[in-house]
């Protein structure tokens, strides 16, 4: 019961940042420098031309009354019109998020999968060699910028070696439409063409590569510090003392408490992926929607800015609703109490 | 007859960055079949790791065992193998942990940990019971540590316990695989002094009823008084004084022991065991 009163505190909280998210970011976008509408229509339109494409923006509006607008749309679900591609932005929205969603899902998957177990191997055996190498790792890929990682494998994989392609989300001309999900290996599944799954499978698997190494050098710096400070603690002596075999306490007695931390910070992990997808998605002509907000804010297409920015938002928040779900199931305290450790 | 934990001549130290203390000189104490023995003295003097040493869980390095035998049944632990030292662990031999609050796991319910232990106790004693048998021994032994509802107990996390309830779940993981000996290492220290009076008496029922050998560690001449009759006094790593119970309350040869006894009535005092 307090866990459920949790959830719905944190709901209501997530709710409030939303509505605060609107409010900055429809501030900085009318703040910044520049009219959208002579940027849009280009240097040599009319001051007709002008006036009448602000009007039609409600630009020429009170800044209160254009929030209105703007929230009122947001409620709708109506994001507004694109100046840059002259199509809703609901539209692009809905073409270009699944492309950085199943990135972004991938991504992560792949930090965990491999982030988890460095660093519980670097905790297990902590400062021999295997706990320099997943430290210097971490280290590394903290280090290194996501496009210099990029353009590496780019280079490698696809061009030196040429095993995997460096381009897109399907070979050109695939004749498929991901209209259930979005997720091209997800609806590849519900449909029954696995060479679908197969082919998106191995176009994500570089930029989503790049993109998670920073992520899995958290995740094992993390999860080693996570798993070290577990082990001293008094119950896994007492474990030992009653002859709990070494694997068990391992895994049963140790990995489960220390599985928290890393798992609150893959929650947050999922802002800085969305705002790093861009690098990925220019360098592997990725068609997603981290792209299209980069190209959004260099024109100024505000609609288009506010909705990117919004749609962030509302996945943010829901992954981070998940992820307190999943904090819940792992550790009782949390269930049991209604809060964070 | 000859005693059921013997320890003769224990030397133990430790080296950290380049420094060696010896932490303990010598030591021997015995332990009867199903005698309670206590073994007290001031913080630091060398309990827990003369506790530590018996259980084979001292971390070596820092610790380095020099000399001496721990005799357990007539065989020496020191020299055992490791698989048959660790088949004695928690079984023949096992231990009530002081620290209710820490000393047991946050996310697994009760019932889970103390099946997880009766389970890999069972299979180094090849002693054959099935997920059921676990579960009504379980039940069993929070029964005997006087727990009002096992049932529910059993279905619970430890937060959900208080710290008095912990610490008989604590005393429960120790009688599982039914021991010969017990150590309890300054139990109920955590809790407050009524209910650290109860657990005591719990302890002391347990073993007698049980038929026992008890080695009780502690600070505290009080808590000696209440569940041994044979005492040995540490001192910096050192037995400086043994005798029964009785005879070193009436009449203590060392002025450390003098100390000790002097500073009975601060801690105790107010409950009346
Ligand atoms: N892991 C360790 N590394 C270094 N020294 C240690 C370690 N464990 C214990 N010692 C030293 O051994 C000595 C005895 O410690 P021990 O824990 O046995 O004391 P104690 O009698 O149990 O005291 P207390 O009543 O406070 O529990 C102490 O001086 C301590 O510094
Ligand atoms: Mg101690």
């Amino acid at each position: 019961m307090e866990f459920l009163a949790f959830l719905a505190r944190r709901l209501a909280w997530s709710l409030l940042v939303l509505v605060g998210l609107s409010v900055v970011i429809f501030v900085i976008a009318r703040v910044v420098p520049g009219d959208p509408a002579r940027m849009a229509l280009g240097p040599r339109a009319s001051a007709e031309q002008v006036t009448e494409l602000q009007e039609k923006l409600g630009l020429n509006l009170p800044l209160y009354q254009q929030y209105g607008l703007f929230i009122g749309g947001l409620a709708r679900g109506e994001l507004g019109q694109s100046l840059l591609t002259e199509r809703s932005v609901n539209e692009d929205i809905r073409t270009t998020f699944p492309a950085t969603l199943e990135l972004v899902l991938t991504t992560v998957f792949i930090a965990f999968l491999f982030g988890v177990p460095l660093g519980v191997a670097a905790a297990r055996w902590k400062d021999s060699w295997p706990d320099n190498l997943v430290r210097a790792f971490a280290i590394v890929a903290a280090v290194m910028p996501t496009f210099f990682i990029a353009l590496l494998l780019q280079v490698l994989a696809g061009y030196v070696l040429q095993i995997l392609p460096t381009t897109g989300r399907l070979p050109t001309g695939t004749d498929f439409e991901a209209n259930i999900t979005g997720l091209l290996i997800v609806d590849g599944l519900l449909k029954g063409q696995f060479n679908i799954v197969f082919e998106a499978m191995r176009h994500l698997l570089l930029p989503a590569l790049a993109l998670s190494l920073a992520t899995m050098g958290q995740m094992a710096r993390i999860t080693r510090a996570s798993m070290i400070d577990v082990s001293r603690q008094d119950y896994m002596e007492a474990a030992r003392a009653f002859g709990v075999p070494d694997r068990i306490r391992l895994f049963k007695y140790q990995l489960r408490p220390a599985f928290v931390p890393p798992l609150t910070i893959m929650g947050l992990e999922f802002a800085s992926l969305i705002g790093g997808a861009f690098v990925v998605e220019l360098i592997f002509s990725w068609p997603g929607m981290a792209a299209y907000g980069i190209r959004a804010i260099t024109q100024k297409d505000l609609n288009a800015i506010m909705g990117v920015v919004m749609v962030s938002g509302v996945f943010f928040v829901l992954v981070n609703l998940l992820i307190d779900v999943l904090v819940g199931l792992v550790d009782p305290r949390i269930r049991i109490r209604g809060r964070r450790a | 007859m000859t005693a059921l934990l013997s320890v003769q001549g224990l030397s133990v130290s430790f080296s950290t960055y380049g420094r060696t203390a010896e932490v303990l000189k010598g030591v021997s104490l015995d332990v009867p079949q199903g005698a309670q023995v206590a073994l007290v003295g001031e913080s630091g003097s060398g309990k827990s790791v003369t506790m530590k040493a018996i259980m084979g869980l001292l971390p070596q390095p820092p610790a380095r065992i020099h000399a001496g035998k721990i005799m357990f049944d007539g065989r020496d632990l020191l020299t055992l193998p490791e698989r048959e030292r660790v088949a004695l662990r928690g079984t023949a031999m096992s231990m009530v942990f002081q620290d209710p609050m820490s000393s047991l796991n946050p996310v697994w319910t009760i019932e889970d940990q103390l099946t997880t232990i009766l389970k890999y106790a069972d299979r180094r004693l090849g002693r054959d019971r099935d997920r059921r048998g676990r579960r009504a021994r379980v039940i069993e032994v929070l029964s005997q540590v006087r727990m009002r509802d096992p049932e529910r107990v059993a279905q619970s996390f430890p937060i959900m316990l208080s710290g008095g309830m912990r610490q008989r779940v604590l005393i429960a993981m120790a009688l599982l695989s039914e021991p010969r000996l017990l150590i309890a290492d300054e139990p109920g220290t955590a809790l407050d002094v009524t209910t650290q009076a109860q657990i005591l008496k719990l302890l002391r029922d347990l073993v007698e009823a049980q038929g026992l050998a008890l080695l009780m560690i502690t600070h505290n001449l009080g808590v000696v008084r209440e569940t041994s009759n044979y005492v040995y006094v540490m001192n910096k790593g050192e037995i400086v004084e043994e005798g029964p119970t009785a005879g070193l309350f009436a009449e203590p040869r060392q002025q450390y022991t003098r100390d000790l006894i002097a500073a009975v009535p601060r801690l105790t005092g107010r409950v009346a065991l």
